[in-house]
């Protein structure tokens, strides 16, 4: 891989980023009595595109402390437009980068519009929210969210929606009152805010597989997401078509909301009976798959039906010699953003530190923090690897590396570790302790949940 | 520096990770709506739960059961459930946050219980105890939602921490 192109500057990035970090500013006093700067200079950043005249109405309602909903969906909507461009411009960067071929493009999927008095309701709040700013945020105006996330959450086809508000929102109520806030994580929470608007659209958040993928899957490892009240575990893998066609990456996801004294091994436990996968990346197997449905931007929608073992497969095997063959997925246009860039890499021949990998004279940034504690791969193992199959990520400026599994020695003995190495279930002493805990955990709630639920 | 890193990033983390701890004898705990809340399990009567709380700054505190009887143990001062309640809140959340929350000093459980009983805190009503009692059983039907394969792209803003608190 070439990590000097890496930290190389993106030409006009600075720009785009800048006029997102002044719109940022605005929703920090709230709307109600805003800082007009940002708002128009968001308008101006897409003056040249389909949205001019819906955002600079927007805008100019906004600024007069006038807006109505659909003139915040509007700001949303420039907000993440801009972002996009930042995120299709990284993903220039890494193409050249790691070399590979980018998938097809996927076409536009008019989605279900179903459910829209709880979309109604959710925007409503988010409108709410915006006026009152992060500065203004008191326990009643966080608090307007929890009926409507708790019906959300019962319903399926809600569940993006449903997931990022509970986590947005649990922030948000962990930081009241927000006039006594010492720092405000502005971006973030600009980018939850225009992210849950724009879900609010009937149909946004819609996610039909478009195809199946028959063939052979090589995992190569697990990223883990996790808020207090959700988790999701995704595995990224190289899919082989029977057809012999071109290999290209894939994910494959379960995620479920939980309790949040739910944590560590328990998360897997959780999620281990509802994807085979988890027990095969733990065993070291490939997986076969028959007819599973696969949607245009590379994302399996798993059923163990349409799943059978296969035969081992070594996930640093295949980052030699699948990974550089695959093409990437092309992620589709309402979900570029720059924190959705999770790209896998293999590297090696590099010196390494615990926050530093440092390739052909070029340092690029580890981020440890993201491996799970439910798992065997620690800092200190990254600290000493000699190769490592990674996620390429952006935030805050700085490209950096999520390792998945590292090769390194331990004893005088070549070993290989990986992040998801418990995602199945573990025999290792530590992991064995912590998987009794969680289960331990997880039947008292239980219990206490049938003596106590349906009463 | 690590300012302008946390205002940017997307995926600056806010809140910190709960630890995992036993859950036996005080299934829930949180720190929300200005008090230490939570519900505590009755060493004699599995049937029979408490849902304690102490608030923030002026420590009056709460417990009877979740059919409203008061507790025997709280009269004049914290009783037994909500001691088990600040220890495990302790372990759940850390000392630092705890009494950050609470606004009390204390390096330890024993610390911060010791300082909120000697201010003599009073003995508040008990009309916190049904929406304490309802946000644990709003926790407990979290168990009852079905999982997903469909992926949710909005979890990428909510990568895990190792960080200790």
């Amino acid at each position: 891989m070439r990590a000097d192109l890496l930290v190389e500057t993106v030409a006009g990035l600075d720009e785009a980023l800048g006029v997102v970090d002044a719109f940022d500013r605005a929703l920090v006093a709230g709307l109600l009595r805003p800082q007009a700067d940002g708002l128009f200079e968001l308008a101006d950043a897409v003056a040249g595109t389909p949205l001019a005249a819906r955002v600079a109405e927007a805008a100019e309602k906004a600024a007069a402390g006038a807006a109505g909903e659909e003139h915040f969906v509007a700001l949303a909507a420039a907000r993440t437009a801009l972002l996009g461009s930042v995120h299709d411009a990284l993903v220039l960067r890494v193409e050249e980068a790691t070399g590979r071929a980018r998938g097809e493009e996927p076409p536009q999927v008019v989605g279900d519009r179903s459910a829209v008095n709880l979309l109604a309701a959710a925007r409503s709040w988010l409108a709410d929210l915006a006026r009152s700013g992060w500065r203004g945020i008191d326990h009643d105006v966080v608090s307007g969210a929890d009926q409507v996330i708790s019906a959300m959450l019962k319903e399926p086809g809600l569940r993006r929606l449903a997931t990022l508000l509970d986590g947005f929102v649990a922030e948000l109520a962990a930081s009241c009152p927000g006039a006594s806030l010492d720092r405000v994580p502005e971006r973030r929470w600009a980018d939850l805010w225009s992210r849950a608007m724009l879900l609010t659209q009937p149909g946004a958040a819609d996610v039909s597989p478009t195809a199946t993928a028959t063939g052979r899957l090589l995992p190569l490892g697990v990223d883990v997401h996790e808020h207090p009240t959700a988790a999701q575990a995704q595995v990224h893998a190289v899919f082989e078509p029977e057809d012999g066609s071109t290999p290209r990456l894939v994910r494959a996801s379960v995620s479920v909301p939980k309790p949040d004294t739910i944590l560590g091994a328990g998360i897997w436990q959780l999620l281990r009976p509802h994807m085979s996968l988890l027990a095969a990346i733990s065993e070291g197997r490939s997986m076969t798959l028959t007819q599973m449905p696969i949607t245009a931007e590379g994302d399996l929608i798993w059923n163990d039906e349409q799943a059978r073992q296969g035969e081992p497969a070594d996930a640093f095997t295949t980052a030699r010699v699948a990974l550089p063959t695959a093409t990437t997925p092309v992620t589709a246009a309402l979900d570029r953003h720059p924190a959705r860039i999770a790209v896998p890499v293999f590297l090696e021949g590099y010196s390494s530190t615990k926050d530093t990998f440092t390739l052909a004279g070029q340092n690029l940034a580890v981020d440890t923090d993201r491996v799970p504690v439910a798992g065997p791969l620690t800092p200190e193992a990254v600290a000493a690897s000699s190769a490592c199959i990674g996620l390429l990520r952006w935030d805050a400026g700085v490209f950096s590396v999520q390792p998945l599994a590292v090769e390194t020695t331990v004893r005088k003995k070549a070993v290989a570790v990986h992040a998801g190495a418990w995602a199945g279930g573990t025999t290792d002493k530590a992991g064995a302790k912590a998987e009794k805990a969680a289960t331990d955990a997880a039947a008292l709630l239980r219990e206490r949940a049938g003596r106590l639920l349906r009463r | 520096m690590l300012s302008e890193h946390r205002e940017r990033s997307s995926t600056a983390r806010v809140i910190p990770p709960a630890r995992p701890r036993k859950l036996a004898k005080v299934p829930f705990v949180e720190l929300a709506d200005g008090r230490l809340q939570g519900v505590v399990s009755s060493g004699s009567d599995v049937e029979r739960v408490y849902v304690s709380s102490v608030a923030a700054g002026n420590y009056e505190f709460a417990c009877s059961t979740n059919n409203n009887r008061p507790c025997g143990g709280a009269y004049g001062a914290f009783c037994k459930h909500i001691r088990s309640l600040i220890s495990e809140a302790v372990v759940q959340y850390g000392a630092e946050r705890v009494g950050r929350y609470l606004k009390v000093d204390g390096e330890d459980a024993q610390s911060i219980t010791a300082a909120m009983d000697l201010t003599s805190p009073a003995q508040g009503g008990n009309t916190a105890a049904a929406p304490v009692f309802s946000r644990f059983l709003h926790h407990l039907a979290y168990l009852e939602l079905a999982p997903t394969t469909a992926p949710l792209p909005e979890m990428q803003w909510f990568p895990p921490t190792r960080a200790v608190v």
